[in-house]
């Protein structure tokens, strides 16, 4: 949120000549913000390149296009649990059932599409049963917050328990379920063709541009600051490259050939919860619960019903989350959900820099924080270390991610920003 | 000044259990009038404000809005009324900007359920400008970032801003140090030069001499009198406030001057 800080005065747009002066300005601004601790996700990013490169010396197979490919899909199923963990997070309540509840979603999708049963269903709908199933149970669970008044912390430890004996008792007799399915096993098994893969660059960048635009438009029109048109600019180039980039490296793998599915869907559920989060009123006022609840009853908005909301989303993604992890085994067994699954998901969220107490975070840094946690376990993993050294330094990642911005918002705080 | 009182309120009791939190108040403000409610803690002048906010419900008298009987169930009702309160914890997201908490929870939005931003900026920015608030310099700037006058003045532009009739300030110079109090009393001043009923309630009877047109006494729950600041003095404010008898106006014995310091 605090990126968007700016001294433009309200109703004065720039005129031409004062351009020139904007260009300096940004650069005197972003000296400004580092001074101030305004970092964004600067050190994010900066961080994320030191260990690309350290792992390109460690290990030999880490630099590849496969590999790229590869850490794509695997952290595509973490990447949506983390998207849900930002809105609960933004609420200042937290979920811990979403690790098991993407459990439920696999077991589910399995169970709905298992051929020769009395209720095998198409994929698509068995997966629409599986995430509304989630979404069903975040409500419920949310309802208990929410209305009831229980701590989000004590209702969620009770549905990781339950959620994680209700796995157990089914499929301690079935032992494994397999995902016969082509439609669901496409969801982390799909790669598009080259040209597709193109077209699909060109269809976000364009998007992209055409929202932009769209906004610079409306303040046009409504007379009101455009604030940091250098930025707009770069923010486009940012996405076009990045676009067009993962198209270009996935093009080049060789094994399997081709953008990823998987990969697509975690950027329309970025680009889908984004909108939600900050063009939406809805968004506005978890961000506004999260950060005043009291001011927000007092507003008019219907406190209860925002928290019950989010913590459906919080389930429909964890579900949407499971149904991925599980396509990507092609199978469901007694470890589905389990393991750093959770803990993983609200790190990259962390990581990413959305506050744990409330109304600050964005929906992006779920992505972020997922993509640091992935490459470094597939890093660790492809250079040959053990499981161990894996949780220690996502650990040590995760406690400097956090210090870092602890100590960029005191900083904050000192020069009045 | 309208003949009509804006807001009226005649017999109003209110108890919570056996305590009688206001009994049989009357009390009235004009559109472009000031009226100070003034009281010692435990007065009664929140939970008058509170029934009128529509926040507590009133066991007996009658509201009238424009010379009109009405019946406040909850706050939706007030601010239908144009009735907009501004409390003493302001009410504000820190998170969010200016513009954010200006329109909180009467976000504009187009068919496409988006937010219109541009509108609301420059709707805001507008606002501002016609309570001449300029100390704010951007109206994209976090409330975090504010000073508490800053805030008050947000949170009182936040009130005007939805075409209403009555703004009712809760103590909004209590935390803020001498020159943010004088902003905060020079914007309440514009207020009611722009024709609005400002009910302000505060403890600090210099800022209620500087500003008010009337004043209104309650004591325990009783209104004790009714003061045209121009014809009374401070001492005789203060010993109504201390000793006042519920006698309507007339009849404060004339007493102990040295409680009026």
């Amino acid at each position: 949120m605090s990126s968007e800080v700016d001294v433009a005065a309200p109703g004065i747009s720039l005129p031409e000549e004062q351009e020139a002066e904007e260009e300096r300005g940004l650069w005197r601004r972003a000296l400004d913000n580092v001074r101030t601790g305004n970092l964004g996700i600067l050190p994010i990013v900066i961080g994320l390149a030191l260990i690309v490169v350290f792992f390109s010396f460690k290990a030999t197979n880490f630099f590849t296009a496969d590999n790229f490919n590869n850490i794509i899909v695997q952290m595509a199923g973490l990447t949506m649990l983390a998207f849900g963990v930002v809105f609960v997070l933004l609420l200042g309540e937290i979920d811990l059932s979403i690790g098991y509840l993407s459990g439920i979603a696999a077991l589910a999708v399995a169970e709905f599409q298992l051929p020769g049963s009395s209720h095998e269903y198409p994929g698509l709908v068995a997966i629409a049963i599986a995430v509304g199933l989630c979404a069903l149970i975040g409500g419920v669970q949310g309802s208990v917050v929410a209305f009831v008044g229980v701590p989000s912390f004590v209702v969620t430890l009770a549905g990781l328990l339950i959620w994680q004996g209700v796995i157990l008792q089914v499929l301690e007799i079935k032992g494994v379920i397999v995902i016969q399915n082509n439609l669901i096993n496409n969801l982390a098994n799909y790669y598009f063709k080259a040209n597709a893969g193109w077209i699909i660059a060109a269809a976000v960048t364009g998007l992209y541009a055409i929202g932009t635009l769209g906004g610079v438009i409306g303040k046009r029109r409504a007379r009101v600051a455009i604030r940091r048109p250098l930025l707009i600019v770069a923010k486009f180039l940012g996405v076009a490259v990045a676009c067009f980039g993962t198209v270009a490296i996935s093009n080049h793998a060789s094994v399997p050939k081709g953008l990823p599915l998987a990969g697509v869907l975690v950027v329309i559920f970025l680009v889908g919860l984004t909108f939600l989060a900050k063009r939406t009123p809805f968004g506005r006022h978890v961000y506004a619960v999260g950060g005043n609840a009291e001011a927000a009853r007092r507003a008019g908005i219907n406190v209860a019903r925002i928290r019950v909301i989010v913590f459906m989303i919080s389930g429909a993604m964890a579900g949407v989350g499971g149904v991925i992890l599980a396509a990507r085994l092609n199978s469901v067994d007694l470890n589905v959900g389990g393991g750093t699954l959770l803990l993983d998901a609200i790190s990259a969220a962390v990581i990413g820099g959305t506050s744990l107490f409330g109304g600050r975070g964005e929906v992006r840094s779920a992505l972020i924080g997922a993509l640091v946690i992935a490459t470094v376990s597939n890093g660790l993993d492809t250079a040959g270390y053990k499981t161990g050294t894996i949780y220690i330094v996502t650990g040590v990642i995760l406690l400097l991610a956090v210090t870092l911005d602890t100590i960029a918002r005191r900083l904050q705080v000192r020069s009045g920003r | 000044m309208s003949e009509t009182p804006l807001l009226q309120l005649s017999g109003l009791s209110k108890s919570f259990g056996s305590v009688h939190a206001l009994t049989d108040v009357d009390f009235a403000v004009h559109g472009g009038e000031i009226m100070a409610l003034v009281g010692d803690n435990g007065a009664g002048k929140s939970t008058l404000i509170k029934c009128v906010a529509g926040i507590h419900g009133y066991d007996d008298g009658e509201i009238y809005f424009n010379g009109e009987p009405v019946h406040i169930h909850g706050p939706k009702d007030a601010a239908k009324l144009g009735i907009e309160v501004v409390y003493q914890d302001l009410a504000l997201c820190d998170n969010l900007d200016v513009v954010q908490n200006m329109y909180l929870g009467r976000e504009r939005r187009d068919w496409l359920f988006r937010l219109k931003e541009p509108a609301m900026e420059q709707r805001t920015a507008e606002t501002l400008k016609s309570l001449a608030v300029t100390t704010i310099k951007s109206v994209r700037q976090p409330v975090a970032s504010l000073s508490g006058g800053q805030r008050q003045s947000v949170a009182v532009a936040k009130a005007v801003q939805w075409n209403s009739k009555l703004v009712i300030l809760d103590e909004p110079t209590a935390a803020l140090g001498v020159a943010q109090t004088r902003q905060v009393l020079e914007l309440v001043k514009r207020l009611a030069d722009q024709g609005l009923a400002v009910v302000l309630i505060s403890h600090n009877l210099h800022d209620v001499f500087e500003v008010a047109t009337r004043i209104t006494v309650l004591r325990l729950g009783r209104d004790v009198g009714v003061y045209e600041r121009e014809q009374t003095t401070q001492q005789q404010v203060v010993q109504a406030i201390t000793a006042g008898i519920p006698t309507k106006v007339a009849g404060i014995p004339e007493t102990t001057p040295e409680l009026a310091s």
